[in-house]
């Protein structure tokens, strides 16, 4: 897939995640939104990942590790064949297997237990230092949450992963600047990211986390370089939906049937836009 | 056979034997191997030792992405830390998901001695007997530590490892069958039931003796498995002896007390004759001072023990 096909493959995400939230009911709509062309670049560009090789041991892995954003994995998921697309509409219904954070007895395709923060990058090198004593080679990836990194878990984890040198864990931090309260360095400052990442043993990259073609570049240190990658996605919460964008407020939030029509109407605005130029 | 000072020693011994005969046993620790003996794993495969440094909430979510990968999992901490500090790691990554992980608790109990308070683990089987999916297993002695890991290791799924330092050598009859879930009478009496487990069992046997030189008979049964609790067994002694007495190197609160208390008060209508005594740490903290001084101070000795049940009868 070229760039153009993916960021339109990232709009379409945006879109099923619309439907799949709806309106008068309450979803993690900002988290999830600013998470999406990370996971594309991801799944449609970095990942040997799909519907045929989801239980090969060799498989790379995703781990949502800010797991209330985990609607966005549910719709890709879906896109990619595992989960049936109008299943998706079940989200945190009673009896789905789409829960409203992961749980991986119930949903095929995810691979960790998260949602209470902080647990994804330790989980990760689990895998990472089983997969070592077993003389497998794959890569884990992980979507970190900007407020989560004030968990003292993850910096433990950090720790772990650069003293094991464990070079085929990435850590994307989806930083969007907002938590559930409020702004992330108002409400406890995390920066500076990069220093802080590189003092604790790894390689620090800053990409636009809405450049897909950055995100692909900084996929692309992982494993040819002698540290892990920590690449910090700068990204708009609730990106694609302009009312939604840079605020908190949509942390964890419900829109009207009007702000419905309204958001599924730029998201396809945008989508035509992107096929016009990739047809053009 | 072999004679184990302490039930620590004895899973540090079995786990190397496990390890040598399974690739996929290893063994997380937290600075604290050579104590919990899980760095004797590194006699068998130094490979499969894996230090986690101090940060026992790092060690418990690794291990369950270890056991997510097949691995079968020791991972290792005083269980005080172990079940305190990660307690949320071990609920969602472990409990939840049902994950291949041993949890093995070293220095339970007020046993754990000098350290103090801070040290002492006597609230662990409570916050593990809570959660879905949890065996939660405490061997008496060495000889049983040994078949207690061993079931551990065979079965597939979280388990809580009740572990000890307390040296009371192995006590407890040769060729004692192990079943987890299936409560061990070690002594028939007329009068009174003494249920217990753990190495402090030694002293509940002790007292038995001292309480038949006075004129009371009372059997003695292990619950070696706390979770889940022998319900036979428990409705089987509700209906024949008038008095249970718990005796627990723990808080009154939530463990082994609690689990009998629960089984006899649903037990109405099959008519249990049994009242329940709870002896244990009442509801406080431990302090600083040797084994043998704390389980006097706290008369979960033979002695004390005896006394207060002479009192209940």
């Amino acid at each position: 897939m070229n760039i153009k096909d993916l960021e339109e493959k990232a709009w379409q995400i945006r879109l099923e995640l619309i439907k799949m939230f709806s309106f008068g009911k309450i979803h993690h709509l900002g988290g999830s939104l600013s998470s999406v062309d990370i996971l594309t670049a991801l799944y449609h560009y970095k990942m040997n990942y799909s519907a045929q090789n989801m239980n090969d041991p060799e498989r790379d892995r995703f781990i949502m590790s800010k797991g209330h954003s985990v609607p966005t994995q549910y719709v890709v998921l879906a896109m990619l064949g595992i989960i049936p697309m109008d299943e998706l509409k079940t989200i945190k219904r009673l009896g789905t297997r789409l829960q409203g954070h992961p749980d991986i007895l119930k949903t095929p395709g995810l691979e960790a237990p998260t949602g209470s923060l902080a647990q994804g990058l330790s989980y990760a090198n689990g895998i990472a230092l089983a997969a070592r004593l077993d003389h497998q080679n794959f890569n884990i990836f992980l979507v970190l949450g900007d407020g989560e990194l004030q968990e003292g878990q993850v910096w433990e984890a950090a720790m772990t992963t650069s003293h094991y040198s464990l070079k085929n864990v990435c850590v994307i931090v989806d930083k969007n600047k907002y938590q559930s309260q409020g702004n992330v360095n108002t409400m406890m400052r995390i920066d500076p990211l990069e220093e802080k990442f590189e003092a604790f043993g790894w390689k620090a990259v800053t990409v636009d986390g809405h450049d897909i073609k950055q995100i692909c570049d900084a996929l692309d240190l992982v494993g040819d370089n002698n540290k892990p990658i920590a690449i910090i996605a700068n990204t708009i919460k609730g990106k694609g939906i302009s009312f939604i964008e840079d605020t908190y407020k949509y942390h964890n939030a419900s829109i009207t049937k009007e702000e419905y029509i309204r958001a599924e109407q730029e998201v396809v605005k945008k989508i035509e836009s992107i096929r016009s130029e990739i047809n053009a | 056979m072999k004679n184990h000072k302490s039930t620590r020693d004895s899973y540090g011994e079995t786990l190397k034997e496990l390890a040598k005969k399974d690739k996929n046993v290893v063994a997380l620790d937290c600075d604290l191997g050579r104590s919990t003996r899980s760095f004797r794993i590194t006699e068998a495969d130094p490979e499969r030792f894996i230090e986690m440094g101090i940060a026992e909430q790092d060690m418990i979510s690794t291990s369950a992405g270890m056991a997510s990968m097949g691995k079968i999992v020791f991972a290792n901490s005083f269980a005080v830390f172990l079940t305190g500090r990660a307690f949320d790691q071990i609920r969602q990554q472990v409990s939840l998901p049902s994950a291949n992980v041993k949890l093995c608790a070293s220095s339970a109990g007020l046993t754990q001695g000098p350290d103090g308070a801070t040290h002492q683990s006597v609230l662990d089987v409570s916050l593990m007997r809570t959660l879905p999916n949890m065996i939660v297993l405490s061997p008496a002695d060495g000889n049983q530590a040994e078949q207690v890991v061993s079931a551990a290791y065979e079965y597939k799924g979280p388990v809580y490892l009740r572990l000890s330092r307390y040296e009371t050598g192995d006590f407890l009859p040769e060729n004692l069958s192990f079943k987890i879930g299936k409560a061990q009478v070690l002594k028939e009496g007329k009068d009174v039931m003494l249920a217990s487990y753990g190495p402090i069992l030694k002293n509940v046997l002790g007292a038995s003796v001292i309480l038949e030189n006075w004129g009371i008979s009372t059997g003695v049964v292990n619950f070696h498995t706390i979770k889940p609790i022998d319900v036979e067994t428990v409705k089987s002694l509700g209906k024949s002896y008038s008095l249970i007495v718990s005796i627990e190197e723990h808080s009154i609160i939530g463990g082994l007390g609690t689990a009998l208390s629960e089984v006899l008060a649903e037990m109405n209508s099959e008519k249990t004759i049994a009242s329940l005594k709870r002896i244990g740490v009442q509801d406080r903290f431990g302090e600083s001072g040797t084994a043998d001084e704390l389980l006097k101070k706290f008369k979960l000795d033979a002695d004390g023990i005896a006394q207060t049940i002479k009192e209940l009868v």
